[in-house]
């Protein structure tokens, strides 16, 4: 841009509206870099009173005592890490698998309408999801998955512990399984688009030495594609890991940790979305605040691996 | 059947099945939309204003403000982010600075809403010292704006250079050259890029919370706290009371049509655009 600006100077009365032009579309790309700036200081600003009287203490401690005074993330923090590893693990087998059918499997005339339907997933609010969560899922998830549950799985050892708990249909296993309804669109859609990609002579290479399709996909397809594919699912983690309002329907809002998946628990968004308006005390919202610090350095770094792992393709 | 064959029918059901979920999730999630909804829905939902605890009314003010502060919010970052995606476009691809904003506006984009409300809230509603539709605006006007830079980026990166190279060559100076030939040429796209947008913010709750709050009294008056629909809809959703809850999924049948219709338009407004002016 520089270099043809400077070209034109060559003739009279082009460069005011050049360099004018330049500089307006420059001074927009710097507000993208400036709004993020803003936001990662009026965080810093804004909790840091908690982070000042708490210190590091501030992530560890599991207290969340708004009348005392207390405040530690510790809570919030693995609630919203277990959700959205919940969400992951459910809508990163089920994407690909809906990835393969759409892409590998199923003709043209099937995968179009439920490519585009699957889609549209990703158009529906996040309010949509929290409120049908709560009213539709939530109860048909208590009767019948989790009074099942109480009686066939609390005694497997190990994973036994996960589903002791009320069988109320709301809870951190609910808002994990949300989640993962929210963030499979993305996984399925950018592993299609990946699997897409590759050239057609390598699967015929390989079905022509008699390949099954599911060892085609398995050792050849799925192999090519990891990079892509491990980039879908980190980006689903970090889209799950800042969500909102859906958790905020079905989490529970108990500020506690739990090793039930079935009991209420926070998240640090819905933490947020829940009591901001109602802290009245400074060092509850600068603790408020604080918690959205911490949210924005994991989905940063997380959105970060994403990015990187995504473009290396 | 040999063990290889198992495996293959295994494999290709555990797919089919995948692709069965997602649809059955939709499924139930339009079908209670749609079924709920319409218990809620009537005439009084748009003539009326919210209603108080536990009586009846409508969803007046919150329509009329959802639509005021997603049109001003689109109205202010349309252009800066088309501006700003066209410097991204017109920089050397390889340029650390258009590498390094293009990263940020990424992260920009999957920043969660939630936090463009705290910041907003500390920049708008603390300095003001009251909660503003333009406190709103601004949040989901920040919500939109990497959605179109990266769009805009993308789409002019599409305008053939011969095309650009024709209109240097017939002494236009380079701001003519975008503004009048490749903003022309990638316009359709740039089109969906802000529609899609537009469908983005529209149902966004999280950054409404802590900056146009919500209101139950009709107002344009964008320096107010304002009324609008997901506010509102989680409100009514949470409440125990039950023409509430009705008057919440009324509000979310309506919000979701909208957005399927920009979502729709996206993609069909820029076919019938190029075609247009294929014909003349």
């Amino acid at each position: 841009m520089h270099s043809t600006a400077t070209a034109l100077t060559l003739r009279p009365g082009a460069i005011n509206g050049d360099s004018m032009f330049h500089r307006l579309s420059f001074a927009s790309a710097v507000l993208i870099f400036l709004v993020l700036i803003g936001i990662i200081l009026s965080l810093i600003d804004g909790g840091w009173l908690a982070l000042a009287k708490f210190g590091p203490g501030f992530i560890f401690s599991n207290t969340w005592d708004p009348v005392g005074g207390e405040f530690g993330a510790a809570a919030a923090i693995y609630g919203t890490m277990v959700s959205s590893l919940i969400a992951i693990v459910i809508a990163i087998p089920v994407g690909l698998g809906t990835a393969i059918f759409l892409a590998e499997l199923a003709p043209e005339w099937i995968s179009k309408p439920v490519g585009m339907a699957i889609e549209l997933l990703a158009a529906v609010p996040s309010i949509i999801y929290g409120m049908w969560g709560l009213f539709v899922f939530a109860p048909w998830f208590s009767e019948g998955f989790q009074f099942w549950a109480l009686e066939n799985l609390v005694n497997i050892p190990l994973i036994g512990p996960w589903f002791d708990g009320p069988p109320i249909g709301i809870g951190l296993l609910t808002a994990g399984i949300i989640l993962s309804f929210m963030i499979l669109p993305i996984i399925t859609a950018l592993t299609r688009d990946a699997l897409k990609t590759v050239p057609n002579v390598v699967r015929e290479a390989a079905y022509g030495i008699g390949a099954t399709p599911y060892e085609v996909i398995t050792r050849v397809l799925l192999p090519t594609i990891k990079n892509a594919a491990v980039g879908a699912g980190i980006l689903g983690l970090g889209r799950a890991l800042g969500e909102t309002m859906a958790v905020a329907f079905v989490i529970g809002g108990a500020n506690r940790i739990e090793t039930s998946l079935f009991m209420p628990a926070s998240s640090i968004s819905s933490t947020i979305a829940q009591q901001f308006n109602e802290a009245t005390n400074e060092l509850h919202i600068a603790s408020l605040i604080s918690l959205g610090l911490v949210l924005f350095i994991l989905t940063f770094v997380v959105m970060g691996a994403a990015r990187i792992l995504l473009r290396k393709r | 059947m040999s063990l290889r064959k198992l495996k293959n029918r295994a494999f290709i059901g555990f797919c089919i099945l995948s692709a069965l979920f997602g649809l059955v999730v939709l499924s139930s999630v339009l079908y209670s939309l749609v079924g709920k909804g319409i218990a809620g829905m009537g005439l009084p939902v748009f003539t009326e204003l919210t209603p108080g605890p536990g009586s009846h009314g409508g969803l007046k003010n919150a329509i009329v403000g959802s639509l005021m502060l997603t049109t001003l919010g689109i109205v202010i970052a349309t252009p800066l982010g088309i501006l700003a995606g066209t410097w991204l476009s017109e920089s050397n691809q390889s340029s650390k600075a258009a590498e390094m904003l293009r990263f940020l506006n990424g992260m920009l984009m999957s920043a969660p809403s939630i936090l463009i409300g705290l910041f907003v809230y500390k920049i708008v509603v603390v300095t003001t010292g009251s909660f503003s539709g333009w406190a709103g605006a601004t949040a989901l006007a920040i919500l939109a704006l990497p959605i179109i830079v990266s769009t805009t980026e993308e789409m002019l990166r599409l305008v053939p250079t011969t095309l650009k190279e024709a209109g240097s060559g017939l002494g236009a100076p380079r701001w003519q050259v975008i503004t009048k030939l490749c903003y022309r040429a990638a316009g359709p796209g740039i089109i969906t890029g802000v529609l899609l947008a537009m469908a983005r913010i529209t149902g966004e709750t999280a950054p409404l919370l802590f900056t146009a709050l919500n209101s139950n009294y009709m107002t344009t008056d964008m320096s107010q706290p304002m009324a609008n629909l997901p506010v509102t809809i989680y409100q009514y959703a949470m409440s125990p009371y039950e023409s509430w809850n009705e008057l919440a999924w009324a509000g979310a049948l309506l919000i979701t049509t909208f957005i399927l219709i920009i979502n729709i338009l996206a993609t069909v407004l820029p076919r019938w655009l190029k075609a247009r002016k294929a014909a003349k």
